[in-house]
């Protein structure tokens, strides 16, 4: 089978297999969990697809009380808000994805420098990345 | 690469609208005012049949008023067809970059007088279409669908420099209170009030009411209350943003060797520069931005100056930790010490470095693409000392803007002086 192109439609593609893949460049190693084509760091366009631990650490993180339209639409808000974060995984590479698995309404519970462990939410093209705490 | 301005570069004339909320105006009615303070700014009359070509900083007039194709009907709108017009976007430094454009061509010697405007109607949309349309300055492929909104990307900033710095959450509050009193003393401010006088209005309406007084005895209680000053993005709350805002500017950008015909006090451009750089997930520190280190760097270059000699900064304040993290960028304070600086008063305008005189984008409001012009605006006053109520006491010779797009993608910093 040939190798899936690198766009964000086979990286969705991948989610929906229960699946975190990133890329990594042939040339330098140099890895991103957003594929990519041209390595960020050599500029070399040779990339291949990974398998990525989905082990991380927060970087940093938010908890939104006024959400974007479709996640109003999902009932999230002033009363329903959501954590969303920034990740840096085991491997180095950082992606963004919401948090699940904490307490919103206590954000001052939710550290950076917190473990966390990807999952994937919704199913088929729904699905789409979340990270949650370790243990 | 010289890094150098091919030639002297100028500002003579400025103008700004009000900022606020205008539901009977459009994008072009609100150039049309700035356009028009401009005018009657220029020292020696201005006629604008001088003007050879508009640039226009605009984040998109396609999103919030369904209107592509901007620069054209701005032209048309003051008299300009047949002169060159575009628009310019780099989402909120939209306006800085299209400075910026502008004063590349007048170096270039294509042109020797040249229109920059910027402007932004957003209040015509509810809401959540905002809060959709500025998410779009960040990657809609990989940042909305994680459901970051643009608080929501400062926010997760703002929990770095915490965990990094020990900052707490409530010196924030001292960037507003700051901004809101610069920004009382500016009749073109949204927000023409301190945050003091915000809180005794709710008190007064109150009142009026007859229902429940609050009780709160200064403003920083306040701010501390969830019910005045609810969470937006933890840990950012309603008086950590900059507001929706429609508004306009406009500046006069021409060859120094005609400036002179406009004004005897013209400002020179001594420095501009420009960077960009990834979105979050392609960074690797949150509690700086890289974009802004560059640009900076560049200009301060170009300008041959150093951090401690710049008088006066206008900031990209679009949430009050953007500010901590500009002071620091820009080199006037050590990393992790740009909370302190707010706490201290240093940004005061009788601090060490007066930041956003204006009000900033927190309280002048923040028309995204209007932004970065206006800031100019609030140099052009202070370095002429007409700055009126607000005008800083030590002599401002020497004036800088730092204007960022998006996250940190992109970032525009220009440096100005007299003559």
């Amino acid at each position: 089978m040939a190798e899936r192109d690198f766009t964000r439609t086979s990286f969705a593609e991948h989610l929906a297999e229960g699946r975190l893949m990133g890329v990594r460049c042939r040339a330098c190693g140099a890895l991103s969990v957003v594929p990519r084509v041209v390595c960020a760091s050599c500029r070399a366009s040779d990339p291949e697809w990974v398998e990525l631990s989905g082990r991380g650490t927060l970087e940093g993180f938010t908890v939104v009380h006024v959400p974007p339209t479709p996640l109003a639409a999902a009932g999230f808000g002033r009363d329903n808000p959501y954590a969303s974060a920034v990740v840096r995984l085991a491997e180095g590479p950082w992606i963004t994805a919401q948090l699940v698995g904490v307490d919103p309404k206590r954000p001052e519970s939710i550290r950076v420098g917190l473990e966390v462990r990807a999952e994937v939410i919704g199913e088929g093209e729904a699905a789409r990345l979340a990270f949650r705490p370790e243990g | 690469m010289t890094g150098k301005l091919r030639r002297g570069v100028a500002v003579v004339g400025a103008g700004v609208t009000k900022f606020g909320a205008y539901p009977r105006q459009d994008s072009r009615d609100l150039f049309v005012d700035a356009f028009r303070e401009l005018v009657a700014s220029v020292d020696k009359g201005f006629d604008p049949a001088a003007v050879e070509a508009l640039y226009i900083g605009n984040y998109s007039s396609d999103l919030f008023e369904h209107q592509g194709h901007l620069a054209p009907i701005l032209a048309d709108w003051v008299g300009l067809t047949p002169r060159a017009a575009l628009r310019v976007e780099d989402a909120c430094a939209s306006g800085g970059v299209a400075l910026r454009q502008a004063v590349l061509a007048v170096a270039s010697g294509l042109y020797d007088v040249v229109l920059v405007g910027g402007v932004e109607r957003m209040t015509a949309l509810p809401t959540e279409a905002v809060t959709d349309t500025l998410a779009t300055a960040g990657d809609v492929l990989y940042e909305f669908p994680a459901g970051f909104t643009f608080p929501g990307f400062y926010a997760a900033m703002a929990t770095a420099y915490a965990a990094r710095y020990g900052m707490p959450y409530e010196a924030l509050m001292e960037v507003a209170r700051k901004n809101h009193e610069n920004g009382s003393l500016n009749d073109k401010a949204q927000f023409g009030m301190t945050i003091r006088e915000v809180m005794d209005r709710r008190i007064a309406r109150a009142e009026e009411k007859g229902g429940p007084v609050p009780e709160w005895r200064d403003e920083r209680e306040f701010l501390r209350d969830p019910g005045a000053n609810p969470p937006v993005a933890w840990p950012l709350r309603l008086f950590d943003c900059s507001p929706i805002t429609d508004g306009a500017a406009a500046l006069l950008v021409v060859a120094s060797k005609v400036a002179r015909r406009f004004t005897d006090r013209p400002l020179r451009v001594l420095g501009t520069g420009q960077a960009s750089d990834a979105c979050l997930y392609g960074r690797t520190d949150l509690t700086s931005l890289r974009a802004a280190r560059e640009a900076a760097a560049q200009a301060y270059r170009m300008a041959g100056v150093t951090p401690s000699q710049i008088k006066l900064a206008e900031v990209h304040d679009c949430f009050t930790i953007a500010e901590v993290l500009a002071i620091e960028d820009l080199g006037f304070f050590p990393p992790g010490q740009g909370w302190r600086a707010a706490v201290d008063g240093a940004t005061r305008r009788d601090g060490r470095i007066p930041v956003n005189t204006s009000g900033g984008l927190k309280a002048k409001g923040h028309p995204v693409g209007a932004s970065g012009v206006a800031q100019v605006v609030e140099v052009w006053k202070q370095l002429r000392g007409e700055a009126g109520p607000r005008q800083v006491p030590a002599d401002v010779d020497l004036a800088l803007t730092h204007n960022v797009g998006g996250t940190g993608q992109t970032c525009v910093v220009h440096i100005f002086g007299r003559g």
